[in-house]
């Protein structure tokens, strides 16, 4: 069994990170701190989920939200997809494996994966509304978001939503206020199989070993760790019992990075567009100065009166 | 559960069959996904679904609802002709040895003493051969060929595979890689836990289904050891704590009977149950039931409880019959019922055929609701469409419903799967007027007896003679309930040499400190010592577990006498040592018996004296052969489900279970299965608890509207596409919903025909945040097992069709 | 071959001549126009980077920004379909607006007399009108597809992603083509009071428009 966090003491104490601890911070610059917090991550064991959705109540109920008494569509999957208050949402998926014959009932609890690169970041206009702190949690910061939705397009995953009540964007915050104060996320503690387990990410790795090597027993040769370098890793990882093709558990992305558009539209055509709009303006002035103002002379004047002359 | 939850850990081997416990117990299923990461134990899962433990497994056999005896039958026959049994733990601590009586005969699935006319076995053939000291004759080389070892191969020889493969639709290889991996296990090196549910009790012969399961665990020695047993997995927290206080119809509390009409004396009764010893030297712990009885009837009727008046037995009513819910509403659909309190319960939702259970509450008088939610009971006159369809008009029946406490909202405690009592302090404050369930009973009973002082009643006496000596009685406190469960000394107890052991007033430490002649009382033996001397044992809280078997000794209380694996004398052999270092759990050290858990043995008994582990039966030993024990037999037989696609394939004259209790409106409510050819089952889903938590927004959120399961080939045989509404109908009812077409479950080939089933999950109703549903039960059948009672659930027939509705 | 002269435009002997350019509606049309295209500028720069993230502020703040910047468009692209109406019959591309563009030269220089006579509109003219039309039509095209409190269920995130790109680099266009426009107008003095008071003096229209002021004159007397 993994060693879960204790429980803390009532005591308040000082938060464990905050805003000095910042390493990126959406439209702006910050300087980092000069001592990298310890990174945290949570694994996801896919081979231990038994899909009970214990992750995603305890999610509406620590962060206090209230989703719609939806519909059955034919699936397990409820709500249908991730919204504005459902952050954590299992994704189920029969697979028949055609190597072994057998079907495979492949759960995978969704949310935000808290990349190191995180496009969601990247992409946003509003300074300050989305960071990454030190030990590797993004989070939005709702009274500076906008609300314009880059951050859905920056994502890779696929995961923030905006509210059409109050048009921010929602997604997972790791709990950042429980592991402020040494504790793991909500779904971590409310699941019972421990398919849910958070510790540094070093932790994590060694223990996400520990666990495919288990798999890798079982016959699954290609279990392994997802942990995409595309986004320079993530600290939210899955053990996956087919890590080869990680598309097979409701498309999780088999190499995930930010899009070039996303990186072209952040990137060279900010700069370019700039340079081209003030270069056009330059021109424009440089034009007047050496050519002049093109005046109307009085001959021009004459001219239209003869041409006008006796049409009256 | 003979282990514990935490005993799973322990396990080299889980099977997984007759429950779903990823499905309904998530939190004890942890142990399961324990016992397979940090023990690399092998999980596998006999279902008619690839469901949510099927997904965990790593080997996954299907099976047609209502076909596990064949299955398990199989598995014995497997073990047995293979030679793949533990056969010291076999010949010593079972009764496969014992000589069973010249006159017992089986044919053609019919046991000697059928009488057809009466629907009941005259079991006096399915006993013992006596010798003419008394005791049971054995052969301990197990070759007589009327020893119940020589029986058992002769009774399961034609259960094979490929039986198995025709009447199951399990292919051979799933079923043998499952009878390969409990074989596996037969040799005390490796244990196996069996977990179960009601997928196997909810049939008309699911006591068989357990035995079958009890029979192939003694053969393979998997009882009484660390990671083995066969375990029950309870459906609520607190289920267990329900049974245990004898909520059971014909039980008092910690399983005594309640007495029958053929008892009239108190002597009457016990003489039919302090059960002596079969064998030489053997511990019949039954002999101690006198002593707990009279402590029970010190309890209930204190001073009034004399030597004089046989301690007030002529108080207890007689039983002319059972009275379990089934019977129960059967003469409530009679009109001979005036009122119904239901504490907790919602039999319109839970119990079967729900249009009789509407009719049967609509010709009451009273209905009493007491719960901590609106039920769907206590709603049953109002109109809700479709889904609910009555005349409120036509209904007389006066509903009172009365708010009680949730469990958050009051303190007490509550005994799960693993006999283990726990405390729970109270959370939160009571909503509005609630009230707990023990001041509304006290204040009924109060008001109640008044009544019978002023005006007389038929049981006047009775009721007058309880004791009722609370400090208020209007308000029991739990800590004086505890106190009357547990049991104290009447006055000052004392030993042989007349020393005082127990003072009087003392709160006992143990159901060894009961007497017999009313100078204790105890209202609950086995519960005794978790409230004694030292306090509350329930709100013990030492996570330490030295022995690094998950036995966590100082946590809680697990009955009885803080046991966590129950007859753990079984996991050393008969010279008292462990049967191998990998399984050492209680063992003789030379002076008395040791290890991490109490023995389930006297302690200082030492192996020579050759008393058997099994202390609770009269033999000494667990049974391979249950006697006259139950009403179907002393071996499991192939009995199809009373609805069932196929006639039987094994034993064709049998229909159904032959001695099951069927009401004359229920066999008119059987349908045939030309005209319902697809077997229904139903279930409950991980997102909800029972019918309680519609009526949560987060957990209707998980689950917002009743589906029905089926396999891609129905749908396309009946034209239905994924997520539209179809209809489903038995004899007895409809129900419509939303069909989840999926891959997990597949049409079975019985006999070489195909046959389909469909999965109906049953926690939707028309009370609740939930889309709104029909009772799943108004599908369902009553007729139930013949042992239990407990109706056939799990296996029934349906027909189904699409029809117009939203389409998703 | 059609005459020069748009409905409207006239002509007033005397000394100076004046001319009518535009009308009161198209001028009210032109300004609606610009106005939003300036909104819009000022608004979309500032969510397209974060150096002038600050001019959220003339709008009341980010969210505010964010919510009118597409209403604003709306109104852009709809005034923008008034004066497209207007004026693109004297914006067809004519075989002389070859030879003037051909003569770029002279035209930077401000040698009007070395090229062909224009007519209402000259080549340069018809190039910021016709490359406007155009990239008003992507703008609120592309703008659509990112308009996420509306349509953010009807197209797929890759979609929006190639919008936003496209949205951007037209909206950089489209603002070079405005400071063309814009410096023209400053630089050709005379050209502003078309827009203002709706006339221009004779004189201006001799020296930059002169086909159309011999249209006008033959046709309206």
């Amino acid at each position: 069994m993994f060693t879960p966090v204790p429980n803390p003491t009532t005591n308040p104490g000082p938060a464990k990170f905050g805003e000095q601890d910042l390493i990126r911070r959406s439209a702006s610059t910050v300087t980092p701190p000069a001592k990298r917090q310890t990174e945290v991550a949570k694994l996801i064991d896919v081979s231990k989920c038994i899909g009970c959705k214990a992750c995603q109540v305890a999610c509406l109920e620590w962060n206090n939200l209230t989703e719609e008494v939806g519909i059955n569509v034919g699936v397990y999957d409820n709500p249908h997809d991730l919204t504005p208050n459902t952050w954590t949402l299992m994704r189920y998926t029969e697979y028949e494996n055609a190597e072994t014959g057998n079907l495979e009932w492949l759960i995978r609890k969704d949310g935000c994966m808290h990349c190191e690169d995180p496009g969601c970041l990247k992409a946003c206009p509003a300074p300050g509304a989305i960071v990454q702190y030190s030990n590797g949690i993004v989070d939005f910061v709702h009274d500076k978001c906008i609300g314009c939705g880059y951050c859905v397009k920056g994502c890779p995953f696929n995961i923030p939503r905006i509210s059409k009540v109050d048009a921010k964007a929602y997604k997972c915050t790791l709990c950042v206020d429980r592991v402020a104060v040494g504790q793991g996320p909500a779904c971590q503690k409310a699941c019972p199989t421990q398919a849910i387990v958070f510790g540094t990410k070093d932790e994590m790795k060694q223990w996400a070993d520990h666990r495919i090597k288990d798999l890798k027993s079982r016959g699954f040769k290609n279990a392994g760790l997802y942990d995409p370098p595309g986004v320079k890793g993530t600290h939210v990882m899955y053990v996956l019992q087919h890590n080869d093709k990680p598309q097979i558990y409701a498309g999780l992305p088999n190499n995930p990075s930010i899009s070039p558009v996303v990186e072209l539209w952040k990137g060279a055509t900010k700069y370019a567009g700039l340079t081209a709009i003030g270069a056009f303006a330059a021109i424009g002035f440089l034009h007047h100065l050496l050519t002049g103002a093109n005046r109307v002379s009085a001959e021009d004047e004459k001219n239209a009166e003869r041409l006008t002359e006796g049409r009256s | 559960m003979t282990n514990s939850w935490m005993d799973i850990k322990n396990a080299d081997v889980v099977w997984i069959m007759g429950g779903n416990a990823a499905e309904a117990h998530p939190c004890g299923f942890k142990w399961v996904t324990e016992a397979k990461a940090e023990r690399g134990a092998k999980l596998m899962v006999v279902d008619p679904r690839f469901n949510r433990s099927a997904a965990m497994a790593d080997h996954y056999a299907p099976i047609r609802s209502g076909s596990d005896i064949t299955f398990l039958s199989a598995v014995i026959n497997h073990l047995l002709t293979n030679d793949k049994i533990h056969k010291e733990y076999v010949r010593h601590y079972t009764n496969a040895a014992f000589i069973v009586k010249d006159e017992y005969e089986f044919n053609e699935g019919l046991f000697s003493g059928y009488d057809e006319s009466k629907r009941s076995y005259d079991r006096s053939t399915w006993e013992y051969k006596f010798g003419p000291d008394g005791f049971a004759i054995r052969d301990m080389t197990l070759s007589d060929p009327r020893c119940v070892f020589q029986l058992m191969k002769k009774h399961f020889a034609q259960y094979t595979p490929e039986l198995v493969q025709r009447v199951c639709g399990t292919p051979k290889d799933k079923f043998l890689k499952v009878a390969e991996w409990v074989a596996s296990t037969a040799n005390g090196e490796r244990a196996m836990t069996i977990m179960y549910a009601l997928g196997w009790t909810q049939h008309s012969h699911g006591a068989q289904n357990i035995r079958c399961a009890a029979m192939i665990q003694l053969l393979c020695g998997n009882i009484g050891i660390p990671g083995g047993g066969v375990n029950a997995l309870r459906g609520h927290s607190n289920v267990q704590g329900i049974t245990d206080v004898g909520t059971l119809t014909a039980a008092i509390p910690g399983y005594l009977a309640l007495p029958t009409e053929q008892e009239p004396t108190l002597e009457s009764h016990l003489s039919k149950r302090a059960f002596k010893p079969l064998t030489p030297n053997q511990t019949s712990y039954w002999q101690n039931y006198r002593k707990f009885y009279v402590s029970f009837l010190k309890t209930q009727f204190g001073a009034n409880a004399t030597k004089e008046n046989e301690f007030g037995y002529n108080y207890l009513p007689k039983l002319d019959g059972i009275y379990d819910c089934i019977k129960m509403f059967d003469l409530m659909h009679q009109g001979k019922t005036n009122g119904l309190i239901c504490q907790g319960f919602n039999p319109l939702m839970a119990i079967p055929n729900s249009n009789k259970s509407r009719e049967a509450l609509s010709k009451l008088k009273f209905l009493v609701s007491m719960d901590p939610i609106e039920t769907d009971t206590a709603r049953f006159w109002e109109n809700h469409g479709e889904f609910n369809n009555v005349d409120p008009a036509k209904i007389q029946t006066e509903v009172f419903m009365l708010p009680v406490t949730s469990f958050a909202e009051e303190e007490g405690s509550v005994t799960n799967s693993s006999r283990l009592i726990q405390w729970r302090w109270k959370a939160a404050d009571p909503y509005y007027e609630s009230k707990t369930d023990i001041d509304i009973l006290a204040d009924l009973f109060v008001r109640m007896r008044k009544m019978y002082e002023k005006d007389g009643g038929k049981g006047k006496d009775a009721i007058l003679a309880v004791d009722w000596s609370y400090k208020d009685p209007l308000h029991p406190s739990v800590d004086e309930l505890q106190a009357e469960l547990n049991g104290r000394a009447l006055v000052d107890l004392k030993d042989a040499e007349g020393k005082v052991v127990r003072a009087a007033g003392q709160r006992l430490a143990s159901f060894g400190e009961m007497r017999d002649d009313g100078s204790t009382d105890g209202c609950m033996w086995i519960y005794t010592g978790f409230y004694g001397p030292t306090g509350n044992m329930a709100q013990r809280r030492d996570n330490s577990d030295p022995s690094g078997l998950g036995v966590y000794q100082n946590w809680g209380f697990s009955w009885p006498a803080n046991r966590r694996i129950q007859y753990n004398r079984a996991s050393a052999d008969p010279d008292g040592k462990p049967w191998s270092e990998a399984k050492k759990y209680m063992y003789w050290n030379g002076e008395r018996w040791t290890g991490p858990d109490v023995p389930d043995y006297v302690p200082t008994i030492p192996p020579e004296r050759a008393v058997g582990p099994f202390i609770m039966n009269a033999e000494g030993v667990s049974r391979l052969w249950v006697r006259g024990l139950m009403a179907d037999g002393p071996f499991p037989v192939h009995m199809e489900p009373f609805e069932s696609p196929v006639p039987n394939l094994v034993f064709p004259k049998l229909k159904g279970n032959p001695v099951a209790r069927v009401f004359k409106n229920d066999m008119e409510a059987l349908g045939a299965s030309k005209d319902f050819p697809i077997v229904g089952t139903t279930y409950r889903l991980t997102e909800h608890f029972h019918y309680w938590t519609k009526s949560v927004h987060a957990n209707a959120v998980m689950q917002p509207e009743f589906f029905v399961e089926l396999s891609e080939e129905l749908a396309r045989e009946k034209g239905i596409r994924h997520g539209q509404m179809v209809r489903i109908w038995s004899k007895r009812g409809e129900v419509k919903g939303k069909a989840v077409v999926t891959k997990r479950i597949k049409p079975f080939m019985i006999d070489g025909k195909p046959v389909h089933q469909v999965g109906l999950p049953l926690n939707f109703g028309f009370i609740g945040e939930t889309k709104k549903a029909s009772p799943i039960n108004g599908l369902t059948s009553a007729i139930g097992d013949s042992n239990s009672q407990t109706p056939e659930y799990k296996a029934f027939l349906v027909n189904i069709e699409p029809i117009a509705g939203p389409v998703a | 071959m059609s005459t020069e002269v748009e409905s409207g435009d006239g002509v007033h002997p005397g000394k100076p001549v004046i001319v009518d350019r535009y009308t009161v509606a198209a001028r009210i049309n032109h300004w609606i126009t610009a106005v939003s295209l300036v909104l819009l500028a000022l608004s979309g720069l500032a969510l397209f980077t974060p150096a002038l993230y600050f001019l959220t502020g003339l709008f009341g703040g980010g969210p505010t920004t964010r919510m009118i910047h597409p209403w604003i468009g709306v109104v852009l692209f709809l005034s923008f379909m008034g004066l497209f109406i207007r004026f693109f019959r004297l914006n067809l591309w004519e075989r002389t607006d070859n030879v003037w563009m051909s003569r770029l030269r002279d035209v930077l220089a401000g040698d009007e007399e070395k090229l062909p006579e224009v007519g209402k509109y000259n080549a340069g003219q018809k190039m910021v009108f016709w490359s406007m039309s155009l990239l008003i039509l992507v703008l609120i095209t592309s703008g659509v597809v990112i308009w996420d409190q509306y349509f953010s269920n009807y197209f797929t995130i890759e979609q929006k992603r190639i919008a936003v790109l496209v949205h951007s680099i037209t909206a950089i266009v489209a603002i070079c083509v405005w400071i063309v426009h814009v410096y023209a107008a400053i630089w050709v003095r005379g050209t502003i009071s078309a827009m203002t008071r709706g006339r221009v003096t004779g004189g201006w229209a001799w020296r930059h428009h002169r086909k159309w002021l011999r249209d006008l004159v033959t046709t309206k007397h």
